[in-house]
């Protein structure tokens, strides 16, 4: 086969880009990982979970998370009336101490913990300048703290209120789903801990995970579909209630 | 006629080197275009970190370094293969699919060093109100106690052992 200088020309940039994918497959300090084998996401039952709050202190110090800020939490839903205008929600330090029981019994209840939706195509990742926030190739929104300018701008985009500026570092922080505990084959802190199995880590490309099935067999959705922004928590039991 | 050829011919030489008349400039353009590029080029190499888009466009190493965080919770699976005695009592308990780290916190020290890091004795009033204490918003099916009214102040631990908490299993570990 002869080779025009045209075709030189389209090949060699082409060749570059297929040996950067033949790098891409493994991030340094996890030689057994395959990021291009995994696609993460999470599972969680509202029909389970009853607000006991140990995912949120488990979360806590995993992560090391300053008291008062939250990578995951649970909300306390009061629904009163079924045309949703007069919807209570609590949230006393994230759920972290459980919540006090209610004065009253009237209208509906329940908890919804809540977490980064790890989105396929997230709005915080499109607007940060510098590229400190990314999905990895495995499926999870990252913080480089390194590179983080502490600029904002993520946290204002996240339609879901999970980021935070870390106090300390002044750089944007939230729920990295435990990537130092799922690349090392354990589950995430909170899913860990979860009493009643309301939370669980899914990973979305593994056949073997149970998570297909549940998926197959349950009515299942996540928060704001109509912002389409691919988020992969997972909701079982979700009411229209929940923002 | 001939002053009208040599005017033609001293145009049509004109017209051939308008172009590069003030070529110089041009040259200089071009020496400090290629110049501003260079210095560009250096700087970006300086300046962008070598990872820099390995993956996308964001700093590749960043993956190792988040995945190279210390951990703290050790996972069921590593408390299991010493507590062996615990299991068999856990499993067919109500309690089997309740880990280990849920009520004990995180033990990733104690397993690194297991002499010398030993956990605390859990408050069972605490521990168990958190999760059992009836309340209106937990799913019915739920199992629930009015904590004040259910044990009158004992410690939950004085009829139900945690790890299976059935009172006819009271005695075992």
């Amino acid at each position: 086969m002869s080779i025009t200088r045209r075709k030189l020309l389209v090949l060699m940039p082409a060749a570059a880009v297929a040996w950067e994918y033949v790098l891409a497959d493994q991030p340094e300090g996890s030689p057994n990982y395959k990021t291009t084998d995994h696609w993460w996401g999470m599972l969680l039952d509202i029909t389970k979970c009853i607000g006991c709050g140990s995912c949120v202190r488990a979360c806590q110090l995993e992560n090391h998370v300053p008291d008062g800020y939250y990578r995951t939490w649970v909300e306390r839903y009061v629904v009163r009336d079924w045309g949703f205008g007069n919807i209570g929600v609590d949230s006393p330090d994230g759920g972290k101490n459980g919540f006090p029981v209610l004065a009253d019994k009237e209208g509906k209840s329940f908890f919804v913990p809540k977490l980064c939706n790890h989105c396929a195509d997230s709005p915080c990742t499109q607007v940060c300048p510098v590229g400190a926030t990314f999905i990895s190739p495995d499926g999870v929104v990252l913080v480089d703290k390194k590179y983080c300018l502490g600029c904002r701008y993520c946290i204002q985009a996240c339609p879901y209120g999970c980021r935070f500026l870390n106090p300390e570092t002044q750089t944007a922080e939230k729920c990295s789903l435990c990537y130092h505990r799922i690349t090392k084959g354990l589950t995430t802190a909170c899913c860990e801990v979860c009493p009643t199995g309301a939370r669980q880590l899914a990973d979305l490309k593994d056949p073997a995970d149970p998570v297909h099935e549940f998926l197959k067999t349950h009515s299942v959705q996540v928060l704001k579909p109509h912002l389409a922004t691919g988020a992969k928590a997972f909701y079982n039991g979700l009411d229209g209630s929940v923002r | 006629m001939r002053l009208m050829g040599g005017e033609s011919a001293g145009s049509r030489l004109n017209t051939s080197m308008v172009a590069f008349r003030d070529a110089v400039h041009l040259i200089r353009l071009a020496i400090a275009f290629a110049i501003g590029l260079v210095l560009f080029f250096v700087a970006r190499g300086l300046l962008v970190p070598k990872s820099f888009g390995e993956f996308g466009h964001y700093r590749g190493a960043a993956l190792g370094e988040i995945a190279a965080q210390p951990i703290s919770y050790a996972g069921h699976e590593v408390c299991e293969g010493c507590h062996d005695d615990v299991l068999p009592v856990k499993r067919v308990g109500r309690h089997a699919r309740v880990n280990c780290e849920s009520c004990h916190g995180p033990q990733a020290k104690h397993t690194e060093d297991p002499g010398s890091l030993v956990p605390p004795k859990l408050d069972t009033t605490v521990l168990c109100a958190r999760c059992h204490a009836a309340s209106h918003s937990k799913p019915m099916d739920f199992p629930q106690v009015q904590v004040a009214e259910h044990s009158s102040g004992l410690a939950c631990d004085t009829c139900h052992q945690p790890h299976n908490p059935r009172i006819e299993a009271k005695g075992r570990k």
